[in-house]
């Protein structure tokens, strides 16, 4: 963003990326997936790169107020300095947080979250997929993020998104306004589990494995590590992987 | 003698009204306690939600055979209640049937008689559908109903709530049945029962029923302040209050917002701004009052539970009690208040006397508690304040969360990863 701001260049959208989707190895995968796209669909973005800090989501839902502001303040500053007027992001809580309660404190921007960016890049024609892409015929099972869908009714866009590749979309028994936490949420990502009988991730990959889907799609770096995590501990890796919708696109684009 | 039946009717219902008029006053002086009022924007979608939610009972249809069975008792509740009127006239007036007498010399019969007539197939309906309801708490396996929240007095008051329908239906047939003068669609099928009774003992049969259908009302409007059942008047304005904004949107907190401004910029401090008392909720006094008004509305019937992962996969939390714990201590609080003009501190607290740290930190703040809830409840709002309180006042947080603090402050992410490293990404694509 600091390189198109000296040449004096405004970016159509800024990319926010997001901690998982920087630092987290797994995510990163999403994130090159998601840039490419971009690159090939030919939209003028940026990143804030170095300038991007945590938006405080976990800090918040934790209890920390105080840390989740002092992360607030730094960002919109940045934001608001870069004069940034849309934001895309492959993070359902950067998202949340970003659409939310980023308004209130002072930054207020168009948030879209990656999927109903790529169902827009789709529908403009902008996305050409390859005749024979591989995932024809395929099924596929979606797990809806808690913060996408539940907190901001998005559960549309993901799936128009799945059904332009001619996958067979197998949905689980809970799904959509019913879907179930993989367990990450409200900073459970960053601790040990309270005390109980089954890991919350081990629930839900058990629905996904009862769908017998080829692959299962995420839209969330967390919801994708605590599935992987989940789907490996029964042993189901081989028959069932996780994937990003926007890795899935990737992977189909001409 | 009749006079003397007239004024204590009028008696009796005078008492009955003033007791539930003022332990109404008390639930609402319980509520406004909150630290923050009602939001009361946008009123068009907040009356459209009043009549989605609560009229509409739109969230009970994702269990349609629950739903049928429910939206039974609600119509005949409100319905067969309609009959009061009639039934208040002829206590107060010492007459008997008085619209009967009107409809008829308005050349109505027929009308009053059916109108008579569906008040007895509504009631006929409620009492089968509290039968179907008591053998789904106590006999069928259902485990929203058989978890351990219930225990005691809750599981009690679901029955005897059902019980009390069941009677008042009883009561309202039977005098129907007993007046041999009218033939009535349900309890003129009844009526055999009387056969063979002499008309003096059918009358004393007739005026019984109607004297405990009457008490037995007033006995339960009595008994809704202090049950799960209050539900059935506070589901209107809860919808009412119903946040507006999306789910995953946490309230803000301006004085922690200012306090990080002034941080910042210095310059803008006020001089001599008074610190704030507390942050985040330790009592029911630190909750807003919507969150107290959900405590009330609580009909206890645990789908935010059932759908709550923590509490699917065995984690001591459970939504529902979180919103009965709450209405547990705001009762305390109120009683300390009644005794004492004041509330007087007890020593006691929402926060570890009633809901623990292990049930908040289980939350994955995923609102399919709050997505469940018929009548919009907002567990979770409770929960989020309450870890408000245990970070920001106790310094009370699990050490890897005290970790990712850490790291959020010096790292800029939850991860201990180098900062500038943040795009090193760019150089593989």
């Amino acid at each position: 963003m600091a390189e198109m701001m000296a040449s004096g260049q405004t970016p159509e959208v800024l990319f926010w990326v997001g901690c998982a989707g920087s630092f987290d190895q797994r995510a990163q995968k999403i994130t090159k997936a998601f840039a490419t796209i971009l690159d090939k669909a030919g939209v003028n973005y940026a990143i804030l790169g170095k300038e991007e800090a945590c938006t405080g989501d976990p800090a918040r839902r934790a209890g920390n107020e105080f840390m989740f502001q002092m992360m607030a303040y730094q960002n919109i500053q940045i934001l608001n300095g870069y004069s940034i007027k849309k934001i895309v992001t492959t993070c359902p809580h950067c998202f949340n947080v970003l659409k939310n309660e980023y308004p209130v404190l002072g930054g207020n921007y168009e948030v879209i979250h990656h999927t109903q960016f790529l169902q827009e890049l789709i529908e403009a024609g902008k996305i050409k997929f390859t005749d024979s892409n591989e995932w024809k015929g395929k099924s596929i099972t979606y797990h809806d993020s808690c913060y996408l869908g539940r907190a901001n009714e998005i559960y549309e866009a993901p799936r128009k998104v799945l059904e332009s590749l001619d996958m067979e979309l197998k949905e689980m028994k809970r799904c959509k306004s019913k879907g179930l936490c993989c367990g990450a949420g409200g900073a459970q990502m960053f601790k040990e589990e309270e005390k109980g009988d089954k890991r919350v991730n081990m629930e839900r990959a058990d629905e996904v494995i009862e769908t017998k889907s080829d692959f299962v799609a995420s839209a969330c770096p967390f919801c994708n590590t605590m599935l992987t995590d989940g789907i490996k501990n029964r042993n189901e890796e081989v028959t069932t992987e996780v994937l990003d919708i926007a890795e899935i696109i990737a992977k189909a684009i001409q | 003698m009749a006079v003397i039946a007239q004024i204590l009717f009028i008696i009796l219902t005078a008492t009955a009204l003033y007791l539930f008029g003022k332990n109404l006053l008390k639930i609402r002086r319980n509520i406004l306690i909150g630290k923050a009022g009602f939001v009361n924007d946008q009123k068009a979608k907040r009356w459209k939600n009043v009549f989605l939610l609560a009229l509409g009972q739109k969230k009970m249809f994702k269990k349609p055979i629950v739903a049928i069975l429910h939206l039974i008792l609600y119509v005949g509740f409100i319905i067969i209640n309609i009959e009061l009127l009639e039934i208040m006239a002829d206590g107060i007036l010492g007459t008997h049937r008085i619209f009967e007498t009107y409809f008829e010399q308005f050349g109505f019969a027929s009308l009053y008689n059916f109108i008579i007539n569906s008040f007895e197939i509504l009631a006929a309906l409620v009492f089968l559908a509290c039968l179907v309801f008591l053998i789904r708490r106590n006999i069928l396996k259902i485990k929203r109903f058989l978890s351990k929240d219930l225990n005691g007095w809750p599981r009690s008051d679901a029955n005897y709530i059902l019980i009390a329908e069941i009677v008042l239906m009883s009561l309202f047939l039977m005098m129907n049945a007993a007046d041999t003068e009218t033939h009535f669609i349900i309890s003129s099928s009844l009526q055999p029962l009387f056969s063979g009774i002499n008309s003096n003992t059918l009358f004393t049969i007739e005026h019984t029923a109607w004297w405990l259908h009457i008490l037995g009302i007033y006995i339960f409007m009595n008994y809704l302040p202090y049950s799960k059942h209050l539900h059935i008047i506070l589901a209107f304005p809860n919808t009412y209050y119903a946040p507006l904004t999306p789910k995953g949107m946490m309230h803000n907190m301006p004085v922690v917002q200012n306090e990080v401004l002034y941080a910042m910029q210095p310059e803008l401090a006020p001089t001599g701004g008074a610190a704030p008392a507390s942050f985040g909720a330790k009592d029911v006094m630190d909750l807003s009052s919507k969150n107290l008004m959900d405590a009330y509305s609580c009909t206890e019937c645990g789908r935010c539970t059932a759908a709550c992962p923590a509490n699917l996969t065995g984690k001591l939390l459970s939504p529902r009690k979180i919103m009965m714990a709450t209405r547990d201590r705001l009762e305390e609080v109120g009683k300390n208040m009644d005794l004492n003009q004041k509330f007087v501190s007890d020593n006691k607290s929402l926060l570890h006397d009633y809901i623990s740290v292990e049930e908040l930190r289980a939350c994955t703040t995923c609102n399919a508690c709050v997505e469940e809830c018929p009548v919009s409840i907002s567990p979770l709002d409770i929960i989020l304040e309450l870890r408000r309180s245990l970070v920001m006042e106790e310094s009370s947080a699990p050490q890897e969360w005290n970790s990712m603090f850490s790291n959020i402050e010096n790292n800029f992410a939850p991860w201990k990863f180098a900062p500038d490293d943040r795009d090193a990404w760019t150089k593989q694509v």
